[in-house]
């Protein structure tokens, strides 16, 4: 299932979408998926479902650390097709956010393959460009997934042309030049990206990177079409290491929080 | 015609050398690697930044080197004659200067005024630290906390050049994790800061633009030798860690079918042990900082840690201008244990009189069986890339020296 229903039916109520973030294995396989399903029923719309790597360059302190501990645990490519398959499974677009090289290990055809049979709408890609390697866009095209690839402010207007011309579902907007984690402040780079990067495409445009609250989420839901949140999940659950269910009443709290904001932004 | 009749095995304008290379970045530092590139090629091409780059090489950094005939340590093998090529004489005592002066020549160029490093062992950090000096710019350097403690006298050079170090609790908290730091640095501060990133790795164009800062060290070498013994040499040889002086020497060979090219990865405890960082020899293709290139990884593609007792040579991967000369069949890549590399460096120490470091050798390990096999009417020349001083605590533990007080 694309990732576009969503930005479909969140277009039609005049709002913008919900994007959340955690890793696989975190804190563990099952309890991942746990978590997951509160931030689904608290109202995420699409959920972006990290694969922890070793060397996480796009990644702030708090993803480092929740992908470290699923590392730890022993957590294999295997168990993050799993949770997607455990959270395709309640009807919500769930796309997979990799670095490169675990997919290129598994075999660029068949994740795609994998990725597909367990009902995952598509793949985020922070270290790859659509002119990195061809392998990915024709898997995904044979597939049916989407390709989700990254604008920066610092894309040129040729970039931004290139990349969203190859990107399917929906356009991901860094809104700050850095790394992942939550920030107090909201960016003024990410409207003028959003703007440049809506000139050259009709796809919806979420904006990511540093959003970790309602008003931010607002903020953003005023010109963009999705508000993507990472760190500040992975953090409501760090907070709360010994204690599952404050820690989801936690991610609950923070996604209806969210919730709310996207959707009085416009 | 094929890269190995041409002689050339240059990489394409995507960085690719054959099926190594390329760019695997964030979109966020594409503009940035976009901006590099251009700016290299244009200054290489410059005979203006090239004099500049040559009298500060000469002026400050006491090159070109020697090469060095060194006839005690040949007689005592019985083989071939082996030249040294002596960077360990450079200021700084390493190969690793020539590369630092070019990038940070470059950065003036462009008008940046910060620059970054990595660091494992603390030498490409302390040559950043001084070129960032000699030039003044402002300079931090991301170091491993493991690396911090080990290496703690380097952390005070650099200091004392004026860099700020920066150490890095990620990960494994060694080397691939200072570059994974200094990357994240790099995507928030790229519009004032430079990258100068320590081997002939990463992304492109670092992979080739390294190779061309380093690349003298072998056109040197051909020349020294052509006067020298009226002849160019059997073979050649370096140690391959990221692989920047094994370029630096390689280059100027490769458009000489008759000259064998050696290059000496670290063996570690031994392949078979799976404690080494013999990335050419047992690691598989993948795509490590910004390369597809060879990297020590498991089945699921995570990086997994290397063991070399050389921290120089630590890596799990490899240049991707290394893993292409090695599938291309151009050069030869072998392991070297540490128990042969520290043999080796004993025999260099106590023949001639010079310690080399670590690193280096396992260059001298591997070329002391190529010279035997080429018997007496061979020649060797192999870069010494680096003075052992730094290595002298680990040398000292490993043969026992000095007395228990």
């Amino acid at each position: 299932m694309s990732v576009s229903t969503a930005f479909d039916r969140a277009r039609a109520e005049g709002r913008a979408a919900l994007v959340g973030y955690l890793p696989a294995g975190f804190p563990d396989v099952d309890g991942g998926i746990e978590a997951i399903r509160a931030m689904v029923d608290a109202g995420c719309d699409v959920i972006e479902v990290g694969l922890p790597y070793s060397d996480p360059v796009m990644d702030g302190p708090t993803i480092q650390a929740a992908a470290q501990q699923a590392l730890d645990r022993g957590v294999r490519t295997s168990d993050v097709l799993r949770t997607v398959e455990a959270v395709a499974a309640t009807g919500t677009p769930t796309v997979v956010m990799t670095y490169w090289n675990p997919v290129e290990r598994y075999g660029v055809e068949r994740f795609a393959r994998d990725l597909a049979a367990a009902g995952g709408a598509g793949l985020i890609t922070p270290d790859l460009t659509p002119d990195a390697d061809p392998r990915w866009p024709a898997a995904a095209d044979e597939h049916g997934l989407d390709k989700v690839y990254l604008v920066a402010p610092s894309s040129t207007d040729e970039r931004i042309a290139m990349t969203t011309k190859a990107c399917r579902g929906f356009v991901y907007a860094t809104a700050v030049m850095g790394v992942t984690g939550a920030r107090d402040t909201s960016s003024d780079l990410a409207d003028p990206l959003v703007k440049r990067t809506k000139a050259a495409t009709d796809l919806p445009v979420s904006v990511g990177l540093g959003v970790s609250n309602g008003g931010q989420a607002a903020e953003i839901a005023a010109y963009a079409d999705g508000v993507i949140v990472g760190s500040a999940f992975v953090r409501a659950l760090l907070d709360h290491p010994d204690d599952r269910s404050a820690a989801l009443d936690a991610l609950t709290a923070l996604t209806a929080d969210l919730a709310a904001g996207v959707r009085r932004g416009r | 015609m094929t890269a190995l009749e041409t002689g050339t095995f240059e990489a394409d304008d995507q960085g690719w050398f054959g099926d190594f290379g390329g760019r695997f970045m964030p979109e966020a530092l594409v503009a940035a690697l976009d901006e590099l590139t251009a700016a290299w090629k244009e200054a290489v091409a410059d005979p203006a930044f090239q004099a500049d780059f040559d009298a500060i090489l000469r002026d400050y950094a006491g090159v070109p080197s020697l090469l060095y005939d060194a006839r005690r340590l040949s007689d005592h093998l019985g083989g071939a004659r082996i030249l040294l090529k002596r960077e360990d004489l450079n200021h700084t005592g390493a190969h690793k200067i020539r590369n630092v002066l070019g990038q940070a020549l470059l950065t003036k160029r462009m008008g940046k005024q910060r620059v970054i490093a990595e660091t494992g062992a603390g030498q490409h950090g302390v040559a950043s630290a001084t070129a960032a000096a000699y030039f003044g710019l402002d300079c931090t350097v991301y170091m491993g906390a493991v690396d911090t403690r080990r290496q703690a006298l380097n952390v005070a050079r650099m200091e004392l050049l004026g860099a700020e170090v920066v150490p890095v609790e990620s990960g494994s908290a060694t080397l691939k994790d200072a570059i994974n730091e200094a990357l994240r640095d790099w995507v928030s501060t790229v519009d004032h800061t430079a990258y100068l990133f320590g081997t002939a790795a990463g992304p492109h164009p670092f992979p080739s633009m390294v190779r061309d800062f380093t690349r003298s060290i072998g056109d040197e070498a051909r020349a020294q030798c052509l006067e020298l013994t009226g002849r160019l040499p059997d073979a050649v040889a370096a140690c391959v860690g990221g692989g920047s002086n094994a370029i630096g020497l390689f280059t100027a060979f490769l458009g000489d079918p008759d000259v064998r090219i050696y290059g000496f990865e670290p063996g570690g405890d031994g392949v078979e042990t799976g404690r080494h960082a013999a990335t050419i020899h047992a690691g598989a293709s993948g795509v490590l900082h910004g390369a597809r290139t060879f990297v020590l990884q498991d089945e699921d593609g995570q990086t997994v840690e290397s063991h070399s007792i050389s921290a120089g040579l630590d890596y799990p991967g490899v240049g991707p201008q290394h893993a292409h000369l090695a599938k291309s069949g151009r050069a030869d890549y072998v392991p070297v244990t540490d128990a042969q590399a520290m043999d080796a460096m004993a025999l260099l120490a106590r023949t001639e009189g010079i310690i080399p470091a670590i690193e280096t050798a396992h260059a001298l390990a591997g070329a002391y069986d190529v010279a035997r096999e080429l018997g007496p009417d061979g020649i060797v020349l192999v870069n010494l890339s680096g003075r052992g001083d730094k290595d002298m605590e680990t040398a000292r533990t490993w043969f026992g020296l000095g007395k228990d007080t």
